[in-house]
């Protein structure tokens, strides 16, 4: 596979591969990813995979950059493209009722599909984590179905809640905290995606899945409510996709 | 025990920053200037990571309930012990009840007060950075106010003897070191001529996240526009304006604009202490030569120990 080191000062490099947002090329940067946490190099501060690249944060005192590199090289030589591995897809239950579905019509007229159709779209597969960025734990997901493109608000929301789950432009994803956006909200999950009092607290991780599921609004207060009194487990299952 | 009589603007809980956890989209936060918070921890006799309080500005106003030895570093804000003017860079003995006063930045732009034995705060996935935005780390995720009582560790030294070096100025024209990169190929020779040449002149948007610059504009090959990819504390994005933004310690972990390079590790706390209307000027220089200062830091401070 090609790739090209692209230096970043006395304290980063990112290993680019190529310019194409593709799960092939994202599986090199999630497989390399898993490959240098494995190792634990030391002198490694800092890591971000992102869609087609992998920029590895180090403190060049400890690991200098022609040392780095070297066993960057090595390593991305193990990576072993389209080999089946086993993922995990985790099952995101989402509320699509009119309470949080602010901008369903928009969606609607748009791409002139009906409510039902639109979330039997949204929730009908998996959807690939390519990368986490912008907030923390917001995952920029891959593979929404092209019927479902609509582009964002001429004017974005100056808060949008937590939990909201949006369509903006080729993208679809939930947002992990209040934050500003532009995206057409069609629902929200009452799982806490970000959670600050969890040993790890997000979730997932880029190279996951997320699968949507429509609930009912009596299914979102039961979980919203199992949430609140830590009793919720946010459920996955390991499969080979 | 110490008590926050006047917080200042904006002073924040700061280490060196939390590590590990860009893969998550958090950023790493920690002190925009690691120079002289580095500086101050070594005065009292703390590891160089240990929580300082950094003032942006304007000073805090603290009254030591407690016997400690304090620093303070980077920008001078007037610091007064007991209304009597001190030194910056250097260790002093406060007494149970004296009272440490900061005012306006004069000369700089963040002030850093450090306490031998480090500031307790709230440690969030391995740091105790304040971030604001999601309300982690530091004095309960939030900035200094009057009435906050800041617990101290343990202090490994005893005296303040010795503990002392120059004080030092900021210019309001700074020279910073780039490397090229990462996607300085998205430019024409002439932009990276130009980049390298002209004197920016620093706007008023600047914070713990970024510093906007004005210039000439860079046209670039063909657009500005990137697959979002990762950024670092220090990455200078080009934006569709031809303008820079120099991204600091709150940075976003990622992002679509091109970067045309990345400020040296040495040369970020200069840039920590820029000011509005300052002038900054890149000097380009290699990768190698940067991890070499890189070193040098790194030595300088283990030799003041």
């Amino acid at each position: 596979m090609n790739y090209r080191f692209l230096q970043c000062g006395d304290c980063a490099v990112t290993v680019q591969f190529d310019k194409e947002i593709s799960k092939e090329i994202n599986s090199y940067v999630t497989g390399l990813n898993e490959l240098v946490e494995s190792e634990k190099i030391s002198g490694i501060t800092d890591i971000i995979p992102t869609f087609t690249s992998l920029t590895i944060v180090y403190d060049c005192a400890v690991l200098p950059s022609k040392k780095l590199k070297k066993r960057i090289s090595k390593l991305i030589e193990k990576i072993k493209p389209g080999e089946v591995s086993k993922v995990r897809v985790w099952q995101i239950p989402v509320c699509y009722d009119d309470e949080f579905a602010l901008d369903i019509e928009n969606v609607s007229q748009h791409t002139k599909l009906t409510r039902d159709e639109i979330i039997a779209l949204h929730t009908s597969e998996p959807y690939l984590i390519y990368m986490l960025g912008f907030l923390p734990g917001f995952a920029y997901l891959g593979g929404m179905d092209k019927r479902l493109v609509t582009p964002r608000l001429k004017t974005p929301r100056l808060e949008i809640f937590e939990g909201a789950v949006g369509i903006g432009g080729e993208q679809t994803g939930i947002y992990p905290i209040a934050s500003p956006g532009g995206w057409q909200l069609i629902g929200k999950t009452p799982v806490k995606v970000y959670d600050p009092n969890k040993q790890n607290p997000i979730l997932y991780s880029a190279g996951d899945y997320i699968k949507f599921n429509s609930i009912s609004k009596e299914e979102f207060s039961d979980i919203e409510k199992q949430v609140r009194e830590n009793t919720y487990e946010p459920v996955y299952e390991v499969t080979e996709l | 025990m110490i008590e926050v009589i006047n917080g200042g603007p904006l002073s924040t809980i700061q280490d060196l920053g939390r590590f590990g956890v860009m893969k998550t989209g958090f950023t790493q936060s920690g002190v925009m200037d690691s120079h002289s918070a580095k500086l101050a921890n070594t005065l009292c006799g703390n590891s160089l990571n240990a929580p300082v309080i950094e003032m942006t500005m304007f000073g805090v106003t603290v009254k030591f309930k407690e016997e400690r030895i304090f620093a303070v570093t980077g920008a001078d804000m007037g610091a007064k012990l007991n209304g009597e003017p001190i030194k910056r860079n250097k260790a002093y003995q406060a007494k149970t009840d004296d009272t440490l006063s900061l005012g306006a930045a004069v000369n700089g732009m963040r002030g850093y007060l450090a306490v031998a034995g480090g500031f307790k705060a709230d440690s969030f996935m391995g740091s105790c950075s304040t971030n604001l935005k999601i309300g982690v780390g530091g004095y309960q995720g939030r900035k200094l106010r009057a009435g906050d009582k800041l617990e101290c560790g343990e202090a490994k030294i005893f005296s303040v003897n010795h503990r002392e070096v120059p004080e030092n100025r900021y210019s309001n024209s700074v020279s910073a070191r780039v490397v090229l990169g990462p996607q300085d190929d998205m430019f024409t020779p002439t932009d990276i001529e130009l980049f390298s040449k002209q004197h920016y002149t620093v706007t008023k948007d600047m914070d713990r996240m970024g510093i906007r610059l004005c210039g000439i504009a860079l046209k670039g090959k063909d657009g500005m526009d990137i697959i979002s990819d990762g950024i670092v504390f220090g990455s200078i994005q080009i934006t569709r304006s031809g303008q820079p933004i120099i991204l600091m310690a709150d940075h976003q972990t990622t992002g679509g604009y091109a970067k045309i390079a990345t400020v040296i590790s040495v040369d970020l706390p200069l840039l920590a202490q820029l000011r509005p209307f300052d002038i900054l000027h890149f000097d380009v220089i290699t990768a190698e030569k940067s991890e070499k200062l890189a070193l040098k830091e790194k030595k300088y401070f283990e030799n003041l120990r």
